[in-house]
């Protein structure tokens, strides 16, 4: 059997968390399909980040070319492609993130290959490759079996399991380039860095955060006012500053900030999981929702189930008596 | 500009309790609230502000039942100009590829500059189906767009947003498919005159059959995965729930915050 390559994901010389966490699962897949793991790096200017991944005790394979200077989806799709016609490996996975999405798909057609995207975990068992990953806001789980097939594609969720230790070592391997020239159709142009606003909530110690449960901006002021008793700064959740109630740079979550305050209040925040990424750094936290299955509270200290329009006013009143 | 949005009519279940029917593979959706996808809502917008911006004509894509002609309606009302429905049992609905080669299918053989998706659907979270269609229709993409410029020279500029707020601009070559993100614009509201205006353009209900698709190619047989069981995780928490009357709740959570030295 071929073995599991992992597409190791980097950012401006920096490997992304996935790159690591998927070390904790590729190896147990790969002792259970009988197989080894092989890394994959696509960039330029490798070595370093070559190292880290082959201190988990593997092989990593990179192919390093100026022309992967920075992610371009259709480069990463004619490499993957290329090497799955050399390696026929068994599993290609790479991370279910703003990367994988861009390309992992379009492989899939290609290639006519099987994908499960975000998966959360892995099992294979009598020649069967399973992937579990969620639906409904996270209320229901889905057990996908792969049909047979040659090559398994796979994204896997960022922060659903923990990064092991990395004290291996392995070995590094440069592969051609399959790319022998940049691409006209799509050109990577620049970065550009997400606006600074006028608090940042990443140094916050207290944070009360609100979501669509706030139903509208008029309600704000209520927020606001349990803020100002308990001296926290305002934050919120995706659907809370797309709705323009609370600015881009208070939102916390994946594609926001990861804070990591002392308290944190969320109200009317259901808890997905790119939310619950971005705080669960908090050392405390507070969920009111009116919804008990709220997954929220699945990272509560303190939960109340009700609405929190009942209960916001009174705790505000009852914070700022005793506080005097 | 030519251009097809594709729009997802999917349940609200950030309130609603999920359950899975004895059959193992599907919830019980009759309690359910549908409406249209919230990405979607945002392509919807960024198809008719495109359409605004320039001359252009857009057609919606849904594959759906008939509930979700509400929904059509209300992005023809906001400015889309027509709409197809596809609606087939025999689509592999839980297997995104298999939605984008029926997408696809409803695409191919006209001529078009831009199709816009939602980068997610708030119900499968697969955030696949758009890269997908891409492929399928053999033309460029962009994933995750939270900003478009058209530029000149048939290109436009995305600034597909990555983890952290990051943006990473590219330029892509038209034709091609963009998911759009959420945030990208604010979604107007359908104004009268529109919704009226809707129930005159045409929203053809189509099957497989009626596009010329095989099934045999979208269907359970032709996915390389099955959806083998749901279940409902356990939501294990270890939170200290606290209980009463609303004002006791306040008044106990006050405290606690204050005794434990937390505010
Ligand atoms: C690529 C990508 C990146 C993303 N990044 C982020 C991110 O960084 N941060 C983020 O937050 N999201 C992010 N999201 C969006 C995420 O998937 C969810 O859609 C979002 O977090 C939902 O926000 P919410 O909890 O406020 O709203 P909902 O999920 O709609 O939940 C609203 C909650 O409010 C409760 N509620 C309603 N009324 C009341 C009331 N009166 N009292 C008490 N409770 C009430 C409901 O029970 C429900 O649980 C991202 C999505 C994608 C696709
Ligand atoms: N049944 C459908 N009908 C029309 N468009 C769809 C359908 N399913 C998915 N899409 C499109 O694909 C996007 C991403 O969906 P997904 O890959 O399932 O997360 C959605 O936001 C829609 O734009």
């Amino acid at each position: 059997m071929g073995s599991i390559l992992v597409l190791a994901e980097h950012r401006q010389g920096v490997l992304r968390d996935v790159s690591y966490e998927m070390m904790a699962v590729a190896p147990k897949l790969a002792e259970q399909m009988g197989t080894d793991v092989v890394a994959l790096l696509i960039g330029s200017g490798m070595d370093e980040l070559a190292k880290k991944m082959a201190a988990f005790g593997i092989k990593v394979l990179v192919v390093d070319d100026p022309l992967f200077k920075d992610f371009n989806a259709d480069k990463y799709q004619k490499v993957l492609s290329a090497l799955i016609d050399d390696l026929k490996p068994a599993v290609v996975m790479t991370g279910h993130t703003a990367q994988g999405v861009d390309f992992m798909p379009a492989l899939a057609i290609e290639k006519k290959l099987p994908l499960v995207a975000d998966a959360i975990s892995l099992e294979y068992a009598g020649g069967t490759l399973k992937a579990t990953r969620q639906l409904y806001s996270g209320k229901a789980n889905a057990v996908m079996a792969f049909k047979p097939a040659a090559t398994y594609l796979l994204t896997f969720r960022e922060g659903a399991v923990e990064a092991p230790d990395a004290s291996a070592s392995g070995s590094v391997e440069k592969l051609d380039s399959p790319l022998k020239e940049d691409l006209s159709y799509r050109k990577f142009i620049e970065y550009v860095e997400a606006e600074v606003g006028d608090v940042d909530i990443t140094q916050s110690d207290i944070l009360v955060a609100v979501g669509r449960g706030l139903k509208e901006d008029k309600n704000l002021p209520l927020v606001e006012e349990l803020a100002k008793a308990i001296k926290a700064d305002i934050a919120g959740s995706r659907a809370a500053t797309d709705a323009g109630w609370i600015p881009h740079d208070r939102q916390v979550g994946t594609s926001g900030k990861a804070v990591k305050p002392k308290l944190y209040i969320a109200m009317g925040i259901s808890g997905a999981f790119q939310h619950i990424a971005g705080m669960k750094g908090a050392k405390t936290v507070v969920a009111i929702n009116k919804d008990p299955e709220a997954p929220i509270f699945s990272v509560a200290d303190y939960a109340i189930v009700d609405d929190m329009f009942k209960i916001v006013p009174k705790l505000t009143e009852k914070l700022k008596e005793l506080k005097g | 500009m030519k251009m097809f949005v594709c729009i997802k009519y999917v349940p609200d279940t950030s309130e609603a309790e999920v359950k899975v029917n004895p059959d193992g593979v599907s919830v019980d959706s009759s309690r359910f609230s549908f409406d249209i996808n919230d990405a979607d809502n945002y392509a919807v917008e960024e198809s008719v502000l495109m359409k605004e911006a320039s001359e252009g004509d857009v057609t919606v894509l849904s594959i759906g039942p008939k509930q979700s002609d509400v929904m059509i309606r209300m992005a023809m009302a906001k400015g889309c100009d027509r709409a197809v429905r596809i609606e087939d049992e025999r689509i592999a609905g839980y297997d995104p590829l298999m939605v984008a080669k029926v997408l696809a299918g409803a695409i191919k053989g006209q001529e078009f500059d831009l199709v816009l998706t939602g980068c997610m659907a708030s119900d499968d979270w697969q955030m696949s189906t758009g890269v997908a269609l891409a492929e399928e229709l053999g033309v460029n993409h962009a994933s995750m767009v939270k900003k478009v410029e058209v530029l000149g020279g048939n290109k436009v500029k995305a600034y597909r947003e990555l983890e952290g707020g990051l943006m990473e601009v590219v330029e892509v070559e038209l034709p091609a498919v963009l998911t759009i993100q959420t945030g990208i614009n604010e979604p107007r509201y359908a104004p009268i005159r529109g919704i009226r205006e809707a129930q005159k353009k045409e929203l053809k209900v189509a099957s497989l059959d009626d596009l010329g698709l095989d099934a045999s190619a979208v269907s359970a047989e032709a996915s390389m995965v099955v959806l083998e069981r749901l279940y409902i995780p356990d939501v294990v928490s270890s939170a200290e729930f606290i209980e009463g009357e609303p004002d006791e709740k306040a008044e106990k959570l006050a405290s606690i915050l204050v005794k434990g030295g937390l505010v």
